[in-house]
């Protein structure tokens, strides 16, 4: 089948603004945005910029918007847009850099903010710690995330509010607080209680809309909100 | 830009983020370089589990762990590597878990632990529950518990840097780094008491791969360049039976240790015919060449006859859908068959390099056949050689690798980096760098980088995957000599500086053909068959002739020359390889 790619290009070497340019391909119903992204790049115009690496959905390089909704370019079919008009642009609030290429950085310091690790500074035992498989799937769905940035940059509030530390730095902090093992809760409070934590969220849903991992995001940030509320941290 | 670090990483995977901790743990001051945001490493694709004799689900001893891995390594495995692993493995599982890393539980409230190929308890005669295991996840949880223990540690990452050049000084000692920024295309200068390399494999070399685009070789090739560093073993390159049907996508082996069935086109559980005792658990050398002959033999399943099925639908749908979720979702996603209902189309899937740098036990890079270690440079992981995985990995044995060999690699790094100084860098060490992009940005040959990759990744497909011949691999040989010749031509589109995705995949297509080259005539010089190396012409294991490791040196450019070192054989001796 033919398909028409239209793809937001900025070059701020040589470009004022982004503007769209379309590509006239040959598709196939199963294969990935990915491959239509490669298929511009490697016959048609070597210059396009976006990232890739595992090309199937687990590193979370390829976040971008597709038709008007985050997805990864390596886990979207052709055949899953229902259309022969596939526009591509960069995931929202966060700078441009080239083409689909963005800054990550303001999304990982949002990140490092949560304090994403385990915080317990008993002596370990000499073997593992114990935790029943009850306990161990209270935070298993955040053990998902691939810090992708889809649920972030969906997030209406984040594209407004640059102090918001949004949906996935929360998701982060939910996997430690809910962690049997952790001890954290009251370190992480100061950023997820802030102004710009958890009480920012309106449930807009679109960042679990958005989540190639199917993390029920929104329902977590409610959990840590609950959390904060009830004096669990 | 210039930078200082007493121990600089190369690479961000598993290897790589325990070397840092380690040796930032030893009061180090370490830099990390990635291409990639690190948790974007191919770590973070690997499934099944961590293999380590914790004993949780049954018995089970290090010493069974190191007799599997030496038998799976089809006798080429270094023992004392084996026995350090199998022995450090242990500790290491139990640390991770210690991290944070959110290892699935038994009702006990212990790690839960799967089988997987080629483990088994009691010298083989049955498989054993040893893979710990994180749902069908694990590397991704290993990768993010390591990258948070980082973040926490303040380590200093230099994220989408791509290393072109490893300086060393008139004594042969590695003293630095030069790596191109991704964002601005400027070229860094990075100086170091010691380094270390965890920059992974090359499955990029062929057509059907597990691998991420990145994996290149882009190490492998800078010190194969040099022609006074040699790789070792190349011609071992493990194919794993179960990729996805064309896209070669991972499908877990764990899917098999939960009770999973290959089925040729008959239906036939054909594994029962080569693998009678552990059937689908054989290694997986063993699994991919009776998938390629029963394919070649008419019973491929599908229309074309071209693939195997991979049968889970007899398996408990909560057992997919807990143990097995990732999978299942690729299974539905990329080729609409829903696991539940019917079976996985499969083939084999470039998967893992065996061979790589050569190294000690203590990650020290060595450069001849007697183990003559070059001062300041250190290596572990996939880009590394120990040789842990001889002639054929174990699957889950790379997530073991990472962590006990990157934590060797980090401390002794961190001990070299203590006891010695820095060296200044010569006054234009980035030369041979600029002149590499200055070369690509300039030519105007006209051949894509993309048509010559292609083409490569086809040809080692056809010609240097599961089966081998000296016919094929001479026919490689003459293809490789004209693919290098393209590769003098090859014209690239963007002549920018920022983002410069053309630029980065022409260098790395030209690392991609040094590992080439490396791995053809290693292979063709091997005439024996032994693990992954399957020779047609040589069918059996040589062990009067052959039981011993390949060093590969470049002379020129298509012109290499061959050392050996033995192989360290402390309790197993060498014995037919019967599952």
């Amino acid at each position: 089948m033919q398909v028409t790619l239209k793809i937001l290009r900025y070059n701020p070497e040589k470009d004022a603004r982004p503007h769209w340019e379309s590509y006239r391909l040959e598709a196939e119903p199963m294969d990935r945005v990915l491959d239509l992204l490669h298929q511009v790049k490697w016959e048609k115009d070597g210059t396009l910029a976006f990232r890739k690496s595992c090309g199937h959905g687990i590193c979370g390089s390829d976040a971008m918007m597709i038709n008007g909704v985050n997805r990864l370019a390596c886990k979207t079919l052709v055949k899953d847009l229902g259309t022969d008009v596939i526009t591509v642009e960069p995931i929202r609030g966060l700078p441009v850099e080239k083409d689909l290429v963005v800054d990550m950085e303001p999304f990982f310091e949002a990140y490092r903010a949560v304090k994403p690790w385990l915080i317990n500074d008993e002596p370990p035992p000499e073997r593992e710690r114990l935790q029943s498989p009850e306990e161990r799937a209270v935070f298993d769905e955040g053990t998902k995330c691939i810090l992708c940035a889809a649920c972030t940059t969906s997030c209406p509030v984040f594209w407004v509010n640059g102090t918001y530390l949004g949906p996935s730095a929360i998701v982060q902090a939910h996997r430690f607080i809910f962690d049997s093992r952790d001890k954290g809760a009251h370190e992480r409070f100061p950023a997820l209680g802030s102004t710009g934590g958890v009480w920012r969220c309106r449930t807009a849903y679109n960042c679990t809309e958005a989540c190639p991992r199917e993390i029920p995001v929104t329902q977590l940030i409610e959990e840590v909100k609950r959390a904060i509320m009830f004096g669990q941290m | 830009m210039a930078h200082q670090h007493d121990v600089l990483v190369i690479g961000a995977g598993g290897a790589g983020l325990t070397a840092a901790l380690y040796a930032a743990h030893r009061g180090a001051d370490v830099g990390v370089i990635s291409k990639l945001y690190p948790t974007r490493s191919h770590t973070g694709a690997a499934q099944g589990g961590i293999g380590a004799a914790l004993g949780n689900v049954e018995e089970d001893h290090w010493e069974w762990h190191m007799y599997d891995t030496v038998k799976g390594g089809d006798y080429l495995t270094d023992q004392d590597a084996a026995e350090v692993f199998a022995r450090e493995v242990i500790d290491a599982v139990i640390e991770l878990e210690h991290m944070g890393l959110p290892f699935d539980r038994l009702p006990n409230g212990k790690i839960a632990q799967r089988r997987f190929g080629g483990h088994t308890k009691e010298w083989g005669k049955a498989p054993v529950h040893r893979a710990a295991h994180a749902a069908d996840r694990t590397g991704h949880m290993i990768l993010q518990t390591l990258y948070q223990q980082s973040v926490k540690r303040g380590i200093t990452f230099y994220n989408e840097f791509h290393v072109l050049d490893v300086i060393f000084n008139e004594e042969g000692r590695a003293i630095g780094v030069v790596a191109l920024e991704f964002a601005t295309g400027e070229l860094h200068t990075f100086q170091a008491k010691a380094i270390v390399i965890a920059s992974g494999g090359f499955g990029r070399l062929f057509k059907v791969t597990s691998n991420a685009f990145t994996l290149t070789g882009d190490v492998q090739a800078i010190l194969y360049r040099k022609g006074w560093i040699p790789l070792e073993d190349m011609e071992f390159y493990q194919f794993h039976p179960t990729g996805l049907y064309r896209l070669g996508i991972l499908v877990t082996e764990g899917a098999r240790g939960e009770g999973g069935i290959l089925r040729n086109a008959q239906g036939e559980r054909f594994m029962e015919r080569y693998a009678p005792t552990i059937k689908d658990l054989a290694p997986r050398d063993m699994v991919s060449r009776a998938m390629y002959l029963e394919i070649k033999e008419g019973r491929g399943c599908g229309p074309n006859k071209d693939y195997i099925c991979l049968d889970l639908t007899h398996l408990d749908p909560e057992i997919i859908e807990k143990k097995l979720p990732d999978i299942a979702e690729f299974s539905r996603t990329y080729l609409g068959v829903d696991p539940l209902k019917e079976p996985i189309p499969v083939v084999p899937t470039a998967h893992y390099a065996m061979g790589g740098i050569p190294t000690t036990l203590d990650g020290a890079v060595i450069k001849d056949g007697q183990g003559t270690e070059i001062p300041g440079l250190f290596a572990a992981g996939e880009a590394a050689c120990v040789s842990l995985h001889g002639a054929n990995r174990l699957g889950t044995n790379s997530l073991g690798d990472l962590v006990v060999f990157g934590r060797r690699a980090g401390l002794a790094a961190a001990r070299f980096a203590q006891a010695n100084t820095f060296v200044d860098l010569p006054p234009d060490a980035t030369g041979p760098a600029r002149e590499l992009i200055e070369g690509l940005k300039g030519n105007t040959g006209g051949e894509s980088p993309f048509a010559i990759r292609k083409d490569l990744q086809e040809t080692m497909m056809e010609n240097a995957s599961v089966f081998r011949t000296e016919e094929l691999l001479e026919k490689q040989v003459g293809i490789l000599k004209d693919l290098f010749e393209r590769y003098k031509k090859v014209t690239i589109e963007d002549k920018g500086d920022r983002y410069n995705a053309d630029l980065v995949e022409a260098i790395e297509l030209g690392f991609l053909l040094d590992n080439a080259e490396a791995l053809v005539h290693s292979a063709k010089n091997r005439k024996e068959s032994r693990g992954a190396h399957a020779r047609e012409d040589y069918p059996e294991r040589d062990d009067e002739n052959w039981l011993k490791h390949t060093l590969v040196y470049r002379e020129a450019p298509g012109k290499v020359r061959f050392d050996y070192k033995p192989v360290v054989i402390t309790k197993f001796e060498p014995k037919p390889r019967v599952y």
